[in-house]
């Protein structure tokens, strides 16, 4: 039974070439030099207008949402996001779509986006992808994941078994190959290679050495793949202590373009053993966005009216909401 | 008493049999893998396709990645690491849902609309579904039983049933003897047949009619016989459910 090979109608957003990602990766600075620098810097520096972003984590768990709160206060435009988990992530740099700021996503590789899980779907994230103003391509989280780990392995594309025979499939830039082995067929999926990756982890020295606790989803793939890699960390850790315990090292200086000291960095989402995510900040965020004229006077308030991140959690309670937030983690508030 | 939720969780949980495995979700997936390890599966092994392997869960989880999903777990890992165990073929169960079903149990969670382009309602898209649905051997679905959510035709096919019908997940390349298997619904357990892949009712819960299934049906629905009827939650398993598995009221408080 043979049916002739097919491939996704897609439009491919990242060049999936190993051999252009390794003329990059040739110039990419190796030396082990001090990258701490503000958030706001970070962003200056690494994200472009046009670049395709990566962002780490899984949803609002252990997410970089300073960064993503800086993009859209610095108003990035026409970028192509990779939509892996995206559910905080998402709806943060939705924020720069339709609210008078011009249109900061502009493409996106859609395997997760728009919803925040159990908690329900983002009314504006909606009405940007219901717009027709932002493209798409279709994938799954694995194919999203694996993309990553084929970069990461410095190659062009990898074969996988999943999305076949579906409209995932036909909306996708994959293709259907044979086994040159066994003759089965598998699912080519192109490398991605994004041109700015950004992961937020437990610890990591000035250098960029990078330590996470708990699930890694698929950042230290994402860090790899990632032409410019700008990482925030709960703690500044000397380098010392990365030294004493290499093996606790995910993400190695080479892979990273700056590190950021943002404390309570996932906030409002969960930073696993350090604080849980703050549900109702999320619900108050999610039933804002149904009124338009509402959700603009909020994220004129918390993104473009602070200066920075420290401002936004000074806003939603500051140190007495996170300590609550970290006991929550914890389990210590079970029943009262 | 009891009310919806709680049977179809029951039914769910039964459905898992000691020493296999299951990846599951949050929400109600996730409470009949508790109800099934305090009752007839101690030994289920519970994979989140974030990263969490075999937790021991405080509490509900709120997401797939949250720190519960690995609160004293065997292993805390990544998503490649989870969805490559089911690739290899080391995952039993899935529970999936979606906001439509077809009767070859494929089911959409992309979007609503016949223009991909500009949807009428967008939709998350695949997430983890269209992974599982393609790597493990049995597909659970747990969804309320309405017209609009069973459908003869899904607007845009996410995440693999069995695609046409017999034989077409071999021909598309998809893993031999892997696909849909039960559909739990607050009306009835659907199961599929043999050689048609369509889907069929095989059990009625207490006090459903098949023609009350049927016209809850948006296609035509065939029962397998001899048609059973569920057997109403325990006492046991109520106990559990309300006291251990959802005390806040969750899940169940939805039934």
């Amino acid at each position: 039974m043979t049916t002739p090979l097919s491939h996704g109608d897609g439009p491919l957003y990242a060049d999936p070439s190993a051999n252009h990602a390794r003329e990059f990766f040739r110039t990419k600075p190796r030396a082990l030099v001090d990258k701490l620098m503000s958030v706001k810097d970070a962003v200056t520096c690494f994200v472009h207008d046009g670049d395709y972003v990566a962002v780490g984590g899984f949803g609002a768990d252990r997410l970089s949402s300073a960064v993503c709160h800086e993009i859209v206060r610095q108003q990035k435009q026409n970028l192509t996001l990779s939509g892996h988990t995206a559910t905080h992530d998402f709806q943060i740099l939705a924020a720069g779509n339709l609210t008078g700021h011009g249109k900061l996503i502009a493409r996106v590789d859609a395997a997760y986006i728009i919803g925040l899980e159990a908690r329900g779907l983002s009314p504006h994230a909606r009405r940007v992808m219901e717009s027709g103003e932002v493209e798409s391509t279709e994938w799954s989280n694995y194919v999203l994941a694996a993309r990553f780990k084929a970069a990461a392995m410095g190659l062009s594309f990898l074969p996988v078994r999943s999305m076949l025979g579906t409209d995932t499939f036909r909306h996708s830039a994959a293709k259907e190959i044979l086994c040159p082995f066994t003759g089965d067929k598998l699912l080519a999926i192109p490398a991605c290679y994004p041109d700015v990756g950004v992961i937020h982890v437990h610890e990591a020295d000035r250098f960029g050495n990078c330590r996470i606790r708990g699930t890694t989803v698929a950042d230290p793939d994402l860090a790899r793949a990632s032409k410019k890699l700008i990482v925030t960390c709960e703690r500044l850790i000397p380098s010392d202590d990365i030294r004493s315990d290499p093996t606790r090292t995910v993400v190695p200086f080479y892979c990273v373009d700056a590190v950021c000291e943002v404390p309570f960095g996932s906030y409002p989402g969960n930073m696993p053993y350090e604080y849980f995510s703050d549900e109702e900040h999320l619900r108050h965020w999610l039933e804002v966005e149904n009124d338009p004229v509402e959700y603009k006077k909020f994220i004129d308030k918390y993104i473009f009216g602070v200066s920075d991140f420290a401002e936004y959690l000074q806003l939603c309670g500051g140190l007495p909401r996170l300590q609550k937030l970290r006991q929550e983690e914890f389990l210590l508030n079970r029943g009262r | 008493m009891y009310n919806p939720m709680e049977l179809m969780i029951c039914c769910a949980a039964r459905l898992l049999e000691n020493g296999s495995t299951v990846a599951v979700g949050t929400g109600a997936p996730c409470a009949a893998a508790m109800l099934a390890q305090r009752t007839k599966a101690p030994e289920l092994v519970t994979f989140y396709e974030a990263g969490g392997v075999a937790p021991l869960l405080p509490t509900m989880p709120i997401s797939v990645g949250d720190s519960r999903t690995f609160y004293r777990a065997v292993m805390a890992t990544s998503m490649a690491d989870v969805m490559e165990t089911c690739q290899r073929g080391m995952m039993d169960y899935t529970f999936l849902g979606g906001a439509q079903i077809d009767p070859f149990g494929n089911l959409n969670s992309t979007m609503i609309g016949k223009d991909y382009k500009k949807p009428k309602v967008r939709l998350p898209g695949s997430g983890g579904a269209n992974d599982l649905a393609s790597f493990c051997w049995r597909i659970l679905v747990l969804t309320n039983h309405d017209r609009r959510r069973f459908v003869e035709k899904v607007d845009f096919l996410t995440t693999p049933g069995y695609l046409t019908g017999p034989g077409a997940r071999e021909a598309a390349g998809l893993p031999p003897g892997t696909g849909p298997y039960r559909v739990i619904t607050d009306l009835a357990i659907m199961g599929y047949h043999e050689t048609t892949k369509r889907m069929e009712v095989l059990n009625l819960h207490p006090g459903i009619t098949l023609e009350q299934v049927q016209a809850n049906t948006g296609f035509v629905i065939a029962a397998r016989e001899p048609l059973l009827t569920t057997a109403p939650p325990s006492e046991a398993e109520l106990r559990i459910l309300r006291d251990e598995v959802d005390p806040l009221r969750y899940i169940i408080g939805r039934g």
